[in-house]
């Protein structure tokens, strides 16, 4: 039987693993742990760790395997759970963090990466169990290693509940506050959404859905270094020219995606979810999606003209992918995270990329502000307000966005804050001086918008 | 039982011995060469295989870091990947 793969494309393969960093960013599993809930504490941890380790105990081993048999790269290999403040409400303890180090300690256990799930959805309002998560986060944060947190307060069909968005804004400086040894790092493991996705494999956001099967596997593929190198290989091409490009590159990293998670799930006898293709920088050189933004034809990401390329980019992975694979979903599309990306640093090093401009590229792109640093004395309620921004981006364009803000401790703009691995280094950026604590004291909720009457 | 396929590359800087010595591991760990293509691109010596494996119990592990050992000696960088990690990029 005759090789039937062209030696150019199996080359070509070669190199974006080899020297563009293609990459399953991560293989995420989740898992339902709605049977654990208990009024006792210490009977609810041992449901939690007890079904965790019983689900994900080979996930790691399966994973290397695959990993092996393919050739691909697996990066981390990672767990989401049902929202732990629907599992803990009945729970009679007011502190929830002991079910953070139960995460935790179950995420050691099985050698997974990290564990999200330490969550709450109150985008109309928050019962009794959702209140005690909220108020336990800077603790749980703090006293864990793995555990990634994130909160929804708004969707399209409910609106904003801007009391929650007061709030995260205190949980958010008081979090920094309690990791400032390491510069304020649980805010990196800390998400604030509109319109959350139920099957995110993705950190810090991901979670398993309350209307997600039993235990499924999520794939994230990522590989802005290959559609990077992509679109540099063209010459003098059209913008048309440029999206063709990137479907057709975004269409095989895809399929390789899918590949992988299929294998995983049938090995471990789990459904499979969705692919993610999220094209997610890392601080290598050139795996950055600054760097694409640059390569069409832009001096320095964040100038005029970037929202328009980011648009370009991220729907063209969105149809690459969509024609890849039945199996798309979370959140697919561009990741802009300042701190992981290396193009994105440097530009907001020297004076090119902004907060505001930063908030304008979150309206077409699949995240929002991401891994960004702001003086350690900003106040809350300005934490609260870049928020509601954001939410509200989210909520009227029908869409995923997200803040994830360190207000870095001690540290002013010009600053540098260094989290190592994958989540880099966050310039401290500056924030408008003037205040938005009266609006943001005002509470309340903003309703959906006539977006939400689609019925 | 299905055979497994295998995708195996070879690439670096072109010597004598580097097909002898990659092939006599794949005889050691009882491989079968279905197909061989070779080419210099970009200066580079290029050798793509299509193998097979009958066996159940095949270690793959142990197989991929034996070639890699030989290929590290000869100068040359060998990955073997399963057959589908092309075949699903590449084809429909």
């Amino acid at each position: 039987m005759p090789v039937l793969i062209h030696p150019e494309e199996i080359l070509e393969t070669i190199q974006m693993v080899s020297n563009e960093n293609l990459d399953i960013r991560t293989v995420t599993m989740g898992i339902s742990l709605r049977d654990c809930s208990n009024p006792d504490m210490d009977v609810l941890n041992e449901n939690i760790y007890n079904k965790i380790t019983t689900y994900a105990r080979e996930l790691v081993k399966t994973t290397n395997q695959v990993q092996n048999l393919y050739g691909i790269p697996i990066i981390n290999k990672r767990i989401s759970v049902t929202p732990i403040a629907v599992v803990a409400e009945s729970c009679k303890a007011s502190d929830l963090s002991p079910v953070a180090e139960t995460l935790d300690r179950a995420a050691e256990d099985v050698g997974v990466d990290f564990i999200g799930g330490f969550s709450a959805l109150v985008q109309k309002g928050m019962t009794a169990g959702d209140l005690k998560l909220i108020k336990s986060i800077p603790e749980a944060l703090s006293s864990t290693k793995k555990v990634c947190s994130s909160i929804n307060v708004a969707t399209t069909k409910a609106g904003i509940n801007m009391d929650a968005v007061s709030l995260m804004g205190n949980i958010i400086t008081e979090t920094a506050q309690m990791t400032a040894d390491q510069g304020g790092i649980g805010c990196a493991k800390l998400v604030v959404f509109a319109n959350a996705p139920d099957d995110n494999p993705f950190m810090a956001g991901a979670f398993h859905g309350i209307g997600e099967p039993e235990c499924t596997i999520n794939v994230g593929v990522s590989g802005p270094g290959v559609v990077n190198s992509a679109v540099r290989s063209l010459e003098d091409p059209t913008l048309g020219d440029i999206s063709e490009c990137i479907k057709k590159t975004s269409f095989k990293i895809t399929r390789m995606g899918e590949v992988i998670g299929r294998q995983v799930a049938k090995r471990l006898g789990a459904n499979f979810g969705v692919l993610d293709l999220s094209l997610a920088p890392t601080p290598a050189i050139g795996d950055s999606v600054a760097a694409i933004l640059e390569a069409m034809g832009l001096e320095s990401c964040g100038t005029h003209g970037t929202t328009a390329a980011l648009a370009l980019l991220n729907d063209a992975v969105k149809k690459g992918g969509a024609m890849a694979s039945s199996s798309v979903g979370g959140l697919s599309g561009a990741f802009i995270p300042v701190s992981e990306d290396a193009g994105m640093i440097r530009a907001v090093r020297r004076g090119s990329l902004s907060l505001d401009k930063l908030e304008a590229m979150t309206s077409v792109c699949s995240v929002g502000l991401d891994m960004i640093a702001v003086p350690g004395d900003t106040p809350t309620s300005t934490i609260s307000a870049i928020i509601a921004d954001e939410m509200a981006i989210g909520m009227v364009n029908k869409k995923t966005t997200a803040v994830r803000i360190i207000p870095a401790p001690g540290k002013t703009v010009g600053d540098s804050v260094e989290f190592g691995g994958l989540l880099g280094t966050a310039p401290v950026m500056p924030v408008n001086g003037y205040s938005s604590e009266k609006f943001i004291a005002r509470g309340g909720r903003i309703p959906a918008p006539i977006q939400a009457l689609t019925n | 039982m299905v055979p497994s396929r295998f995708i195996i590359t070879v690439i670096g800087i072109d010597k004598v011995g580097i097909v002898a010595g990659v092939t006599r591991v794949m005889a050691d760990f009882n491989v079968n060469i279905v197909d061989i293509s070779q080419t210099i691109m970009e200066n580079l010596f290029t050798m793509i295989m299509l193998a097979e494996v009958k066996k159940d119990n095949f270690d793959l592990v142990a197989f991929q870091k034996s070639m890699s050992e030989t290929g590290r000696e000869l100068g040359v960088e060998v990955k073997v990947q399963h057959e589908d990690t092309f075949r699903f990029m590449h084809r429909i």
